[in-house]
């Protein structure tokens, strides 16, 4: 069967190879060139050895360092709170309650919206809340633009994961939870010693998920606060964007790259340390 | 119940006494399920009530788009977001025929259309044939490239865009007729990954089987292969359609967006570069965008949120 296979190769193989080869290996190992190198176009590019790096972290006036606070911080609260929401909810409905199906339907929805749509959904909601309690509209304040994300994010993801949760929660065995019962366990300790370690592997998923949801969000961003004010609710993503596109001039494109370059390997890890715990879980259970 | 007929049995009463009591205990028991039962019905009463009350809180955010949506452009502003429209800012369907009409909503749906569809149907086919090209040949070349594709899932859109959109204009694919290209490119990592993890878990004895009855590679492929990865088909399906339809940066990037704007491109181009913002056709677009997403979802929420969830555990 190999054999046979094997010499169809060009009709299997070929079209997926030549489109990832355009979409992806060329464009990612040119990337990675350019991150050395000074440019304003593409054919017409200097060398310059570990310039943009070492720019980014001195010399930099969108510093990457502060964003990735921003987005570190971000990426704190919101995992706590879109997990915690979700695994609430999931508990919600695997209880039998009256039209559960309908309140997963709903919950799941945002999903389904894109980024920009949301961003600017929340931006009217938000700014009509700020100004009907006498606040600076969320362009000019970083603390509403910081938290407008949260609730954003958590609007969007929460769904998603309660779908995980609840399909964690309704693979635990019955009788785990009648033997619990019947040695005199409440509903909280059944939760806390019999449901959540049992949905061990779902919490890991979801956590990594909304991680990296998280470290990579640029179209919300983009549409609920640009940034503003002054690059104070930039993330990470929108940050190397801004780098490449906000300015013209020599330095810029490099050190773009550079920033991408930085941030593609903060996401690697992130994923890999994924994985890795992941196959763990995995061999545990 | 048991521990009482028994308590009973010890202390020597007959067994007379014991049905006695057992009838009684019954009952107990019988009223003790019955407060048990009503304690969860009131506390699944309560749980409702506060579902309904979220759900409520969870709806508002669009149910304000679309009241504003019908407010002359003058009446809005942040100050009266909260108010329902009345009959001085009341404005009929004025910002959706904007919106309609000269604001290209409805070319940026067609191409929003037409991208999300080639992409998907081009991801399918040509990265089902790479999955079970890869997963069925072992060797070094195909183990690599397994790798690369997984990578490639990984690494943020932001590492490649400039180059990527560079690569597209040269190659003259910047054109919402062969962005599917692109697409198929980058969105191979995800589906070939959860192809080759399904296809890992049938067995190989079938498609041989196919192969000594007379069936040539591409024929296996299509009678055996793909009517058993239909679920797998679907989910990947979704996924990667709620990626393209909704993408913003990639075809921003790669598309010459003075002529064609898909829809999220569409809405972001309403902010001009000053920061001033057309609101009332702006939201129109977001309820036009909304509606074909809330008729597909309710179509197919069952198959969605299954494939979504299968998706998610594998990935």
């Amino acid at each position: 069967m190999e054999k046979a296979l094997k010499r169809y190769w060009p009709i299997f193989i070929l079209p997926t190879l030549a489109a990832f080869a355009i979409g992806f290996i060329y464009p990612f190992a040119q990337g990675l060139y350019l991150s050395f190198c000074q440019f304003r176009t593409i054919d017409k590019v200097k060398w310059v050895g570990f310039d943009n790096y070492v720019k980014a972290f001195t010399w930099d006036p969108q510093p990457l360092t502060d964003s990735m606070k921003f987005t570190v911080a971000f990426a704190l609260v919101s995992i706590v709170l879109i997990n915690l929401g979700g695994f609430v909810l999931a508990l919600a409905l695997t209880r039998g309650v009256k039209g559960t199906n309908i309140f997963r339907t709903l919950f799941f929805m945002p999903n389904l919206i894109g980024g920009i749509v949301l961003g600017y959904i929340w931006n009217v909601l938000i700014n009509g809340f700020l100004s009907l309690i006498g606040k600076p509209l969320i362009e000019l304040n970083p603390t509403a633009g910081f938290w407008g994300l949260v609730v954003l994010m958590c609007w969007q993801q929460m769904g998603y994961m309660m779908i995980i949760y609840i399909a964690g929660l309704q693979s635990v065995p019955e009788e785990l939870i009648e033997a619990a019962k019947i040695d005199g366990a409440t509903k909280w300790i059944t939760l806390i010693k019999v449901k959540v370690p049992m949905v061990m592997s779902s919490i890991t998923i979801c956590v990594f998920l909304t991680l990296s949801n998280s470290f990579k969000l640029f179209d919300q961003n983009l549409a609920l606060t640009r940034g503003e004010p002054g690059d104070q609710t930039a993330m990470m993503a929108l940050n190397i964007y801004n780098t490449f596109y906000g300015r013209s001039g020599q330095v810029w494109k490099g050190l773009g790259q550079a920033k991408a370059v930085i941030f593609c390997i903060i996401v690697v890890v992130l994923s890999l340390a994924q994985l890795l715990t992941t196959r763990k879980r995995e061999v545990q259970q | 119940m048991n521990e009482k007929e028994l308590k009973d049995l010890k202390k020597g009463n007959g067994p007379n006494i014991a049905k006695e009591s057992e009838s009684q205990e019954r009952k107990e028991s019988r009223e003790e399920s019955k407060k048990l039962k009503q304690k969860e019905n009131t506390a699944n009463i309560l749980i409702m009530v506060a579902l309904i009350a979220f759900s409520i809180a969870f709806v508002y955010p669009v149910f304000m788009i679309l009241f504003n949506s019908f407010k002359v452009g003058s009446a809005f502003s942040t100050n009266t977001a909260f108010n329902l429209p009345n009959g001085d800012t009341f404005s009929k369907l004025d910002n959706y025929i904007d919106a309609i009409k000269s604001k290209g909503f409805s070319q940026s749906l067609f191409y929003s259309f037409f991208i999300t569809i080639s992409s998907v149907a081009a991801i399918l086919l040509c990265c089902s044939m790479c999955a079970w090209f890869i997963s069925r040949i072992r060797n070094w070349f195909t183990e690599v490239l397994y790798y690369i594709f997984v990578f490639s899932m990984i690494v943020p859109f932001q590492m490649v865009m400039f180059t990527l959109s560079k690569t597209a204009d040269k190659l003259n694919l910047n054109t919402p007729y062969v962005i599917w290209i692109i697409y198929l490119g980058f969105g191979a990592g995800l589906a070939v990954f959860m192809f080759c993890g399904f296809l890992k878990s049938i067995p190989i004895e079938i498609e041989e089987a196919a192969m000594i009855d007379g069936c040539n590679p591409i024929q296996t492929f299509f009678m055996i292969v793909i009517p058993m990865l239909k679920p797998t088909m679907i989910s990947v399906g979704i996924l990667e359609a709620m990626w393209v339809w909704n993408d913003y940066l990639l075809p921003y990037l790669v598309l010459d967006i003075k002529k064609y704007k898909t829809i999220p491109i569409l809405i972001q181009y309403f902010r001009g570069s000053y920061g001033k913002v057309e609101w009332g056709p702006l939201m129109a677009c977001i309820m036009l965008t909304i509606i074909p997403i809330v008729i597909v979802y309710i179509a197919g929420q069952k198959h969605i949120i299954k494939g979504v969830a299968a998706g998610a555990v594998k990935g």
